[in-house]
């Protein structure tokens, strides 16, 4: 029974004395740190995604509140109504930056892209990758094993089964770049968002000839050019085969959509332009009204 | 009886299925797709159009650096276009086509089958027409030969060790080599040390084929090659690899780069290789072709062909019986290193020792399980590296961490992938880490160059 007693006192004793001891010690030695900062890493989203440059929000917080010029610093979860709250609290210019959200520039979906062999290794792209061109013919398209599904913390990306394409919600996109990283093929873009998620943009990147195209898909881009000449805004130019339309000299004018011969140019959240009669019907028409369901019903 | 020292498998090596064919030359084919790249380094540059008449031999890519290797037509007759086709792997590379005309040689090559064995040149004129003949490790990785060949200075060789391991399961084409070309096979191997500056050559070759070493002793005792010793391995994969290679014959281990088998007095190179050095050093003929094994064990009939570079493979599986029927798994080289081809049309370029096709139920990709840190793969590895911690960190996309764990130093032999039971792919995330660790180590090499 003493035993018992003893010890408790030794330790009771040794516990109180100890903090006394480390009450002083951090009180002598304590880190002078700025309370803002705290009240900033609040405000912000907490996701710790590294969407802004930094290694988490804590590390973002500690930037917007040392800097003097915070323009360069924007946290693409958050938005721009946070970041202005965020400015106004610490009495600085808020950092302005357009919307964007992550676009998968791929059509080519599994009745459009057949596929040609059969893979079971690792289901990964970035695996797939070093192997081979991946399992239709075409060395650009999308894999279809969700490397960037897996990369999203936000739950914006999923895989069609379907299509077996991977499709973006534009509502749960943040655009932290993290699908733009992890895509092997470089299929993930940061575009400007438009109010009601419309969008207007080229879903290829083959830089293949339009002859080697159209023998492995049939929603690729064939680099003809129509689309070039039809745009009132110059937003397009073709580089190696390839279209590509300027997000920031769009105006989504639409013009180009119903041009295009393959149905490469995708229409989201937009009626399309009606026909014009003297342009022969192409089937057009089709894919966009297929992505843009997709896209509703999610 | 000799090995490498750690790690190591011993998968069935079947090479029953073809060791018992011997070399047929294919009849010349109509058309060859050359393509640019067949070798380690920078691509070489076209130097035809379309519409140019080109005879066999005649260089038609340039090598474009040090680290690069010509590259010679392998038929006479018109270039036909000069594009982008896809390769085995279906990715699109700048390849030459040529359509055959008749059969029209370069003057200066020497096509007489006499065994010319008197070499009076200096080592540097040696290299010389190693790296004109476009001449590149034939054992499977494409290092362009008169890189190796050129001793850096402040180092000198010892040994040449000649590689007739071929430790990968099913081919044979080495082993047909140094049967049927066993003498320009051992005057290759005396250009080669007269090159590196050596009194000493040992041929390895693994004891599954007694009679190739019996073959070579005998051809080595009758006609007097000096200093040309055979030695029978322990039979086990990878000692083909270059370090396990020398590990097994000299007893040395090669350090971690930068360090090169150099370091170590070694100069290794693959018979095959040995053989095209003979033919381009004596008889002026550069490298346009080479011995391929094409087995299976449901094809119909196995080969080992003469295959002028170029040649589809489906023109030369035809010959094969064609491709057995449902799903078959069509690999460019053996089961253990070979990478998988999707595209049948792609030609065959200098690396390609085999083709082996696979049924579906030869090829089997277990259900992926967890990791049991049981360390099989521990104890496979012939590197000596942890290829469970390796893979962990690739998926993790730990790159710096991976680059602490020697991922370099990886030879990608597939022996941690064989022996775990718990079926991971391990190689294969190993193998992306290998990718970023070099690419980064280059990244940073480039940066401190422009300081």
């Amino acid at each position: 029974m003493n035993t018992l007693v003893l010890t408790v006192v030794t330790l009771g004793v040794l516990g109180i004395l100890l903090a006394i001891i480390l009450y002083f010690v951090a009180q002598r030695f304590k880190v002078e740190e700025d309370p803002r900062i705290d009240e900033v890493e609040k405000m912000l989203p907490g996701a710790n995604c590294g969407g802004c440059g930094f290694a988490g929000c804590r590390a973002m917080s500690e930037a917007l509140v040392k800097r003097d010029d915070i323009s360069a610093l924007y946290c693409p979860v958050a938005g721009a109504d946070v970041m202005g709250s965020v400015a106004s609290y610490l009495g600085k210019a808020a950092p302005e930056k357009q919307p964007l959200v992550a676009t998968m520039r791929c059509g080519g979906s599994c009745q459009k892209r057949p596929k040609v062999n059969h893979y079971d290794g690792a289901l990964s792209c970035a695996v797939v990758n070093t192997f081979y061109v991946g399992e239709s013919g075409c060395a650009f398209g999308c894999i279809g094993y969700g490397d960037c599904v897996h990369a999203c913390k936000f739950g914006a990306l999923e895989l069609n089964p379907e299509t077996g394409l991977v499709e973006v919600d534009p509502d749960k996109c943040t655009a932290c770049g993290a699908c733009v990283k992890a895509c092997p093929k470089g299929l993930f873009e940061l575009r400007k968002k438009w109010p009601k998620n419309r969008a207007v943009y080229v879903a290829c990147r083959s830089k293949n000839r339009g002859s080697v195209v159209t023998k492995v898909c049939k929603a690729g881009c064939i680099g003809c050019g129509k689309c070039v000449k039809v745009c009132p805004f110059g937003a397009i130019t073709v580089d190696n085969f390839l279209a590509y339309i300027d997000p920031d000299k769009c105006k989504l004018c639409r013009k180009c959509v119903n041009e295009c011969p393959t149905g490469a140019i995708h229409l989201e959240n937009m009626e399309p332009l009606p026909k014009e009669p003297k342009t022969p019907a192409a089937p057009k028409a089709t894919p966009n009204v297929e992505k843009s369901e997709a896209t509703n019903n999610q | 009886m000799r090995t490498f020292p750690i790690g190591g498998i011993h998968p069935s090596d079947n090479k029953k299925w073809s060791k018992d064919q011997s070399i047929e030359v294919l009849d010349l084919p109509d058309e060859v797709k050359i393509p640019m790249i067949q070798h380690i380094g920078a691509p070489s540059t076209p130097l035809v159009k379309k519409g140019d008449k080109v005879l066999t031999g005649q260089v038609i890519g340039q090598s474009a650096g040090y680290v690069s290797a010509n590259i010679h037509a392998t038929v006479s007759g018109t270039v036909t276009a000069v594009d982008a086709y896809p390769n085995g792997q279906g990715q699109r590379r700048l390849m030459v086509v040529i359509k055959r005309e008749g059969d029209e040689w370069m003057p200066e090559i020497d096509r007489t089958p006499e065994l010319k064995r008197e070499c009076n040149l200096a080592p540097e004129e040696i290299v010389a027409k190693v790296r004109q003949a476009g001449i590149v490790g034939l054992g499977g990785a494409q290092f362009p030969t008169h890189v190796k060949l050129s001793i850096p200075e402040g180092m000198t060789a010892e040994v040449l060790i000649i590689n007739g391991v071929e430790c990968e399961p099913y081919l044979t084409s080495d082993y047909r080599n140094m049967l049927e070309r066993a003498e320009m096979l051992l005057v290759g191997v005396e250009v080669l040390m007269r090159a590196v500056g050596v009194k000493r050559a040992v041929i390895g070759v693994e004891n599954n084929k007694p009679d190739a070493v019996e073959h070579l002793r005998e051809v080595i005792k009758r006609d007097n090659y000096a200093g040309i010793e055979v030695m029978p391995l322990q039979l086990r994969y990878p000692q083909g690899g270059e370090k396990q290679l020398i590990a097994a014959v000299t007893g040395r281990q090669v350090p971690p780069p930068p360090a090169l088998p150099i370091s170590v007095g070694a100069v290794v190179c693959n018979v095959s290789t040995a053989i095209a050095v003979y033919e381009a050093v004596q008889k002026n003929k550069p490298l346009i072709e080479r011995v391929v094994t094409i087995t299976g064990k449901e094809l119909k009939s196995t080969h080992n062909f003469m295959v002028r570079f170029g040649t589809s493979a489906e023109s030369v599986l035809a010959l094969a019986g064609g491709l057995p029927d449902g799903d078959v798994k069509l690999l460019n080289g053996g089961p253990m290193m070979g990478r998988a081809v999707v595209d049948v049309t792609a030609p065959f370029i200098k690396g390609c020792s085999g083709i082996t096709v696979l049924s579906g139920s030869e090829a089997p990709r277990g259900k992926e399980l967890a990791c049991i840190k049981c360390a099989k793969c521990v104890a496979a590895c012939p590197m000596g590296l942890e290829p469970y911690l390796l893979s962990r960190l690739a998926k993790l996309q730990r790159w710096d961490d991976s680059e602490e764990h020697y991922n370099a130093e990886c030879i990608e032999c597939g022996c941690c992938s064989y022996s775990c039971p718990s079926n991971l792919p391990l190689l294969d995330y190993i193998r992306i880490g290998k990718q970023m660790v070099m690419s980064n180590i280059r990244a940073r090499a480039a940066a401190n160059n422009k300081k």
